[in-house]
């Protein structure tokens, strides 16, 4: 991604006051594979404040996932680093991380049926020791999770019988009763309509109000234009664009990091929509279907 | 289906104690119930007494603790591979103790307390030969590639226990061929304290587990997220549930599909937390073999039938649902 234009990095330099604040941060990031010729992650940094909704996005395959799991303690660095807080994520106790962070995977299956209240009681295990059994904080905490996902009425469903819509919002309200600071969603919307896609949104900036720090990784990048503070754009590993979408989304970048023809508009509100382009079908060609 | 805490307490505590009674009263000579509360309250005919105390209650505890850790380690293990289709027979560890306990009769260190340490290495062996074979695939740990693995793990270590009991010459080794049929009769007393011993660490390993299993049940990644030890808390459950079944199958042999039908069935009516599912998977798995026990003694009296037969009677039709079910799962 040479003729990309670098991420404008005064923004993040800007923010250098508050270093000390971030609540995830990669440095100069690298995560290889074994056995994999080019590294998942190419010194990629980012930082997510608390109050801040970041998305990243980018096509197939440029390391947002990866990204995620590197800020997680999940993937090993093969150089950099990883901050939680300021501190190093691999020094992190799991239980103590997960008080911390919430995080919700692209995909899940539970492999018995079990119900959205079970589910979402789940999201207290890091502030439980193996032997204590829940308390009135932790009843509460689930009541008030439940509260803000709008599930309170599905609380006895099984998950095994829920729409896409339904069982995303049951684990993101899991991911509400550990009482997290900072908010990790891979891709949430990937498999919701739009009104669905809407309210998670909505949801995620509401809490970002609140001040917690939310990175969401995501396909959608008019969804993620409107709702999140600032896009980091990546591409084969490697940031290619970091700032507010007016900044990150325009035609040019986007039609090289995503190889197809691609036109920016900017909508009644002010905000940046991208619309991608048919082929020139050439004259006499016959198209086929 | 699911049913009250209160109610299925209750109900589990009454199947439990029915199957004590059963248990009791069933046998080569009749015994009315009566007598056999004096002889255990230490009265009675003498010669009844030694009946009950020295042949059949031994008999009810040793059911109750076999079938009991069975199905905890079968519940545990379940949670561990995300498969319900998982139990300690299929997973190949019953299959792994018993070659250990072989090879620790033919060096002649069978006693009740030297078996068990054996069965455990031969589990321990098992385990971490299934965890190869299922690596190999390349996968990860893919909960229908374990089964396989298992299932080909137990039958190399079946092979290799047919083949030290073919060609050894002790008296022991011909005896231990009858043991591994599985049966509740041959140990006595001494045999349910060394079980009951062994028993003990493992079964506090997996309460204290209990909801990182629930955990696991969502998948590893989920689990991580939540604030889960995975590897640490694999570890210990595949450790925990090798224990329990070494110590099982030392004390009774090879029984199947206790381990399987009863996780399956508390489920369906409590459902699938583990702080739940343990404890009750124990009291019913003990009293279910307890029970088939009573029938495998019945059925063809004064023949006695393996008690493995009748758990797999049952087994054998629960593990068809359930494999019905997950094949539709996975083609919807």
């Amino acid at each position: 991604m040479n003729g990309a234009p670098d991420a404008p990095s005064g923004l993040t330099g800007s923010r250098a006051a508050e270093r000390s604040g971030r609540s995830l941060e990669l440095r100069e990031a690298t995560v290889r594979y074994p056995r994999s010729a080019m590294p998942q992650l190419d010194r990629v940094s980012l930082a997510v404040s608390p109050g801040e909704c970041v998305a990243i996005v980018g096509p197939n395959g440029a390391g947002k996932t990866t990204a995620l799991r590197a800020l997680l303690g999940i993937a090993p660095l093969n150089a950099g680093s990883a901050l939680l807080m300021g501190r190093p994520v691999a020094e992190w106790e799991r239980p103590a991380l997960a008080r911390t962070v919430a995080a919700v995977s692209q995909r899940e299956e539970p492999a018995f049926p079990v119900t959205v209240l079970d589910v979402v009681k789940m999201g207290r295990y890091p502030h439980l020791g193996p032997w204590r059994a829940a308390g009135a904080a932790d009843d509460l905490a689930v009541q008030r999770a439940l509260a803000r996902a709008d599930i309170g009425s599905l609380s006895d469903r099984l998950v095994q019988t829920l729409s896409g819509g339904e069982w995303q919002r049951v684990r993101i309200a899991r991911a509400l009763a550990q009482e997290p600071r900072v908010l990790v969603l891979d891709e949430p919307t990937a498999s919701l309509d739009v009104r669905h896609e809407m309210e998670l949104f909505e949801l995620v900036q509401g809490l970002t109000r609140e001040g917690m720090a939310a990175l969401v990784v995501s396909h959608h990048l008019n969804a993620a234009a409107r709702f999140a503070d600032r896009l980091v754009l990546m591409s084969a590993g490697r940031v290619a664009a970091d700032g507010p979408a007016e900044q990150v989304l325009t035609a040019q970048r986007l039609s090289l990091v995503f190889g197809w023809p691609v036109s920016v508009q900017r909508m009644a509100d002010g905000a940046v929509q991208l619309y991608p382009e048919r082929k020139r079908v050439a004259p006499g060609a016959t198209r086929s279907g | 289906m699911r049913v009250g805490r209160g109610a299925f307490v209750l109900g589990l505590t009454g199947g439990a104690i029915g199957a004590a009674l059963l248990g009791l009263l069933v046998g080569g000579s009749h015994i009315p119930v009566g007598e056999a509360l004096r002889a255990i309250a230490g009265h009675g005919d003498p010669s009844v007494r030694a009946i009950v105390l020295e042949l059949r209650a031994p008999r009810i505890v040793l059911g109750f603790l076999v079938g009991g850790a069975l199905a905890v380690s079968g519940a545990a293990l379940q949670a561990l591979v995300r498969n319900p289709l998982a139990d300690p027979y299929l997973l190949g560890l019953s299959g792994g103790s018993s070659l250990g306990a072989v090879i620790a009769v033919a060096f002649g260190a069978g006693s009740v307390w030297g078996m068990p340490i054996a069965a455990f290495a031969g589990a321990l062996l098992i385990v971490a030969a299934v965890y190869r074979l299922a690596l190999v695939s390349g996968g990860g740990l893919d909960g229908r590639i374990l089964l396989l693995a298992g299932v080909v793990a137990g039958a190399f270590a079946g092979a290799l226990t047919s083949g030290i009991l073919a060609v050894s010459e002790s008296a022991q080794v011909r005896a231990a061929m009858l043991w591994l049929l599985g049966g509740l009769g041959g140990v006595g007393w001494a045999g349910v304290l060394a079980l009951a011993v062994y028993s003990v660490p493992a079964l506090v390993i997996l309460a204290a587990e209990s909801r990182t299993l629930d955990l696991l049940s969502l998948g590893d990644e989920p689990a991580l997220h939540l604030g889960a030890d995975v590897n640490r808390t694999r570890r210990r459950i595949y450790i925990a549930a090798s224990l329990l079944t070494a110590a099982a199958v030392a004390a009774a042999g090879i029984i199947g599909f206790v381990g399987l039908a009863v996780p399956h069935a508390i489920r369906m009516v409590r459902g699938p937390g583990h702080r739940g599912l343990l404890p009750s998977a124990f009291v019913l798995g003990g009293a279910f073999l307890v029970v088939a026990d009573a029938i495998a003694r019945t059925l063809f009296a004064p023949m006695e039938l393996p008690v493995g037969v009748i758990t797999a009677m049952v087994g054998v039709p629960v593990f068809a649902v359930l494999l019905r079910r997950s094949a539709t799962a996975v083609r919807a």
